[in-house]
């Protein structure tokens, strides 16, 4: 009897990598191109985001941070931020808790109209609003006849932003609502609790860690969107301009440094988003199924 | 608290679930609604709780009219097939649940819910559980949660649905005694859904058989299956053979596979078979019998000692009686 | 699921959203092709066909499907090494597929072309070689790629980690080679949500416009995307011209939408049958 019989082993500790079917040889080439592709496409682009910002020095890209202009848009940025995402959570909630938990006549095509802002071009979202709001738009003669400005000014900014991050929120609770089914909420209301108890105690608790990670995209989309804001801004210096439109005016001015320095501040937000999806996505496996309940 | 249901139907689409129910629980008894998947129980089950409305019919509490009563105001507990205990919560913070949720002036002081909560989980054997969360525990012990949170409220009546249907066999056996003592101590009336006629029996004191929505039978679990009603009841309750000759008015007669007698020699009223197939089971031995002139085949069940006695080998011929016929002369539809 | 009839809300909770939904999405869009309808059909092909424009349409969507296909390939591959091979660095690596994703489209955009410009990182090593990336077509490739990058690597990984081991497994007892089994088993079952990652990295790519402009250089005929043309003529106030050509493009993302709920439709069936 050969040692492999007397000694067999389960398939997991017989294969530490679950790939045992290709040689070693291929999958370090297949890990290899792999790595190579990503390194190409995000970290070198990362470090570089990082290099130039720091290039300078540290006194240049405090000062490019510090400066008023920089300042303001920071404000602006952090602003439609604050209206836009508030929103697109509460109708994200109101629409996840609509389909997920309710069947009616036309579901899956609110469904997708709830998705359309992510294949519309937000130069388009932009344009949309311009054409409504902008002075020769639908609205435009009364609303100059009253003094309102819309577009070029920061209530179109804040409209802008809260067409491209509709579907985020939606988007992550209708899976997991639809998921978890209507049981739970069942046995609350069975218990004698009531709509709102339900709600706060049961539902909200069990999408939790989605509806954290959807709240942390929608606002990092809200506070990157470029194509949908620059075309509503404008670009006024200190009134109209976002984060990301000032990176855009410093590096047209070739004040390189200062542009990296920005952009910066927003990579590192990209990264904060995804560590923090990161940090969900175990929670929510430690956690076992969503529910704690059934396997699937 | 009895339940008095009258000409309770519901139709989802096309489909009619329930057709034209009436139904009357006794207060204090534990009833099985038993039958196969699609035969309507389950949404029975629902519409008494409430999660369900009849498209017509009524549902009384102790003669008290509750067809318009919300699930919130109706004091039953539900027990659901999968338990959906909340994830989020402790086992204790599940059984308080339903106390907690009270409005301020109904609800305990938080002393009286902990006393609550702890003789609950006392009663149901798993006080040494509180302080887990429902995914760290077995099946079994999920169950048994689920019971202890429904009970938690005082609920007039308990509805359990698949009470036992994702457990395992063994621990399904336990539960079922267990339930039984537990009805026996708390005395609640109670309404449960099985598809499985083993726990019907053994479990309850009256056993509805359902069938396309529509109550078959109502009767205690002897009367049942002693005295089925229709041949569906029959073939629902156990296995049962279509016998070789139908009665004088041309109606099918049945008998049950251990009620059909084996000897070797000729017996008035007995066919002669053959020996087709035949497998010991522990304690019984199934054999499998071609009868000449027809296609399907007569089971039957010896105990292992008397087929041992036979010495019957495969191909044999035997003759086959049956002790007890049932027929259907007049055949309910 | 069971719908439920006893849980509060659906009134409230269907008409906020449909009225949300009106509001801030259907209306202002349908604003483009009310504008739209008032040019006649010979000016409105006149403009969404001007040289300049049609240019900008075989930029957009040549490039936009070479990302794509760029994409799908090795998407395949990322997702298959981050499923199948355990290596150090591995939770950080998937975790940072997303950063395309994440990361504001302007950031990526100055990055990628301070990369590529002629000084830059990647522009001095490939410049000798007579490979040009910054401000040409292949500036835009590059763009496009990157921001497509996680689309199909998301859509194709849950499906590779739910794949039973024992397809593969039932397929090598049955005299399959590697190479087989992977072509035959694997690669049928994951094509429908390779396609709707290829869709997907698609469509975002041919409206994509923060991360592009400052790569591409923008020239006329050679390097100018649509979504640009539409800006172009906004800023020369032809609100006119650019809602037509923003109706053209409005009109090719419904379609993919449409695509890529059809594929996903069919990748879920496909899902289904295995589980």
């Amino acid at each position: 009897m050969s040692t492999a019989m007397a000694l067999p082993l389960p398939f997991p500790a017989a294969s530490a990598t679950p790939g045992a079917g290709e040689s070693a040889l291929l999958r370090r080439l297949l890990i290899g191109a792999a790595l190579a592709f990503l390194a190409l496409f995000l970290f070198v682009p990362l470090a570089f985001v990082f290099y130039q910002a720091l290039r300078k020095g540290l006194g240049v890209y405090v000062a490019a941070i510090v400066e008023p202009d920089a300042l303001d848009a920071v404000r602006l940025t952090l602003l439609a931020a604050a209206i836009a995402v508030p929103m697109n959570l509460v109708f994200g909630v109101a629409a996840a808790w609509s389909i997920a938990k309710f069947s009616f006549p036309g579901k899956s095509v609110l469904t997708t109209l709830i998705d359309l802002p992510f294949s519309v071009s937000p130069v388009i979202a932009g344009l949309i609003y311009v054409l409504i709001f902008g002075l020769q738009g639908w609205f435009g003669p009364w609303l100059s006849a009253h003094d309102v400005k819309v577009v070029f000014a920061v209530p179109g900014i804040v409209l802008a932003t809260m067409f491209v991050t509709f579907p985020f929120v939606a988007r992550e609770l209708i899976p997991l609502m639809q998921a978890q089914g209507t049981e739970q909420e069942e046995a609350a209301v069975v218990l004698g609790a009531s709509g709102w108890q339900t709600f706060r105690r049961v539902t909200l608790p069990n999408v939790r860690w989605g509806l954290l990670y959807g709240v942390i995209l929608c606002n990092a989309r809200a506070m990157g969107e470029f194509g949908a804001v620059s075309v509503v801004s404008g670009h006024i210096r200190g009134a109209t301009n976002t984060l990301p439109l000032h990176v855009e005016i410093l590096y047209n001015e070739y004040q390189f440094a200062a542009a990296f320095a920005v952009a910066s501040l927003l990579a590192l937000l990209a990264l904060v988003t995804l560590a923090v999806k990161y940090a969900v996505e175990r929670r929510t496996r430690e956690d076992g199924s969503p529910s704690g309940e059934r396997p699937a | 608290m009895s339940i008095e249901l009258s000409g309770i139907n519901k139709r989802y689409g096309s489909f009619t679930a329930v057709d034209d129910v009436d139904l009357r629980v006794e207060s204090g008894e534990l009833l099985a609604l038993l039958g196969p998947s699609g035969s309507g129980k389950t949404t029975l089950l629902r519409i008494i709780a409430g999660l369900e409305a009849p498209d017509s019919g009524s549902i009384a509490f102790h003669g008290a009219d509750a067809t318009a009563t919300h699930v919130r105001e109706r004091q039953v507990g539900f027990v659901f097939q999968h338990y959906a205990l909340f994830g989020h919560m402790t086992i204790f913070e599940n059984v308080a649940f339903g106390l907690r949720v009270r409005p301020r002036r109904q609800r305990p002081a938080e002393p009286e819910i902990r006393k609550r909560v702890q003789r609950l989980l006392e009663l149901v054997q798993l006080d040494w559980l509180a302080g887990r969360y429902p995914h760290q525990l077995s099946g079994g012990q999920r169950q048994r949660i689920a019971l202890a949170r429904a009970l938690a409220v005082e609920p007039r009546v308990l509805l359990l649905d698949e009470p036992f249907g994702a457990l395992d066999a063994r621990v399904r056996q336990e539960l079922r005694r267990w339930l039984r003592r537990l009805h026996d101590e708390v005395h609640v009336t109670s309404v449960f859904v099985t598809h499985d006629q083993e726990e019907a029996l053994e479990v309850s004191d009256r056993v509805v058989v359902m069938n396309h929505g529509r109550i078959e039978q109502i009767g205690t679990p002897d009367a049942v299956y002693d005295h089925p009603a229709s041949p569906f009841v029959l073939e629902f309750l156990g296995h049962v053979n279509r016998l070789p000759d139908d009665d004088a008015s041309g109606a099918p007669r049945y008998a049950r596979p251990h009620e059909i007698a084996v000897s070797l020699q000729p017996q008035p009223q007995a066919w002669p078979a053959r020996l087709a197939h035949s497998a010991t089971v522990g304690p019984v031995t199934r054999l499998e019998f071609a009868v000449d002139g027809r296609d399907a085949p007569v089971n039957v069940e010896l105990p292992r000692a008397e087929f041992r006695a036979l010495s019957l080998v495969q191909g044999a011929i035997a003759y086959l009686r049956p002790t007890r016929v049932r027929h259907f002369a007049a055949a309910p539809d | 699921m069971r719908a439920s009839r006893v849980l509060p809300g659906f009134g409230v909770a269907l008409g906020c959203t449909v009225a949300y939904l009106c509001l801030v999405v259907l209306i202002p869009l349908s604003a483009a092709f009310i504008k739209t309808a008032q040019l006649t059909w010979p000016a409105f092909v006149d403009v969404v066909t001007a040289p300049r424009v049609l240019a900008s349409y075989r930029l957009t969507f040549g490039a936009s499907f070479g990302a794509a296909m760029i994409n799908a390939v090795f998407g395949l591959l990322v997702a298959w090494v981050l499923v199948r091979y355990r290596f150090p660095g591995r939770r950080i690596v998937d975790a940072l597929v997303d950063f395309p994703f994440a990361l504001p489209t302007a950031v990526a955009g100055i990055a990628l072309a301070g990369l590529f410009a002629p000084n830059g990182w990647l522009g001095q090593a490939l410049t000798p070689l007579g490979i040009k990336v910054a401000y040409t077509p292949l500036g835009v490739l590059v763009a496009l790629t990157f921001i497509g990058l996680p689309f199909v690597v998301r859509t194709v990984q849950p499906v590779l980690e739910e794949l039973p081991r024992e397809l593969e497994e039932a397929a090598a007892t049955l005299g399959a080679s590697r190479a087989q089994v992977f072509l035959r088993v694997v690669f049928l079952i994951v094509i429908p949500a390779l396609l709707t990652g290829f869709a997907l990295a698609f469509a975002r790519a041919v409206g994509e416009y923060g991360s592009v402009i400052f790569i591409a250089g923008n020239m006329p005929m050679v390097s100018e995307i649509t979504p640009l043309i539409i800006i172009t003529k906004l800023e020369q106030f032809d609100y006119t011209g650019a809602t037509a050509v923003a109706v053209v493009m409005l009109v090719v993302s419904f379609a993919l939408l449409l695509a890529i709920n059809v594929l996903q439709a069919w990748a879920r069936r496909r899902q289904g049958g295995l589980a």
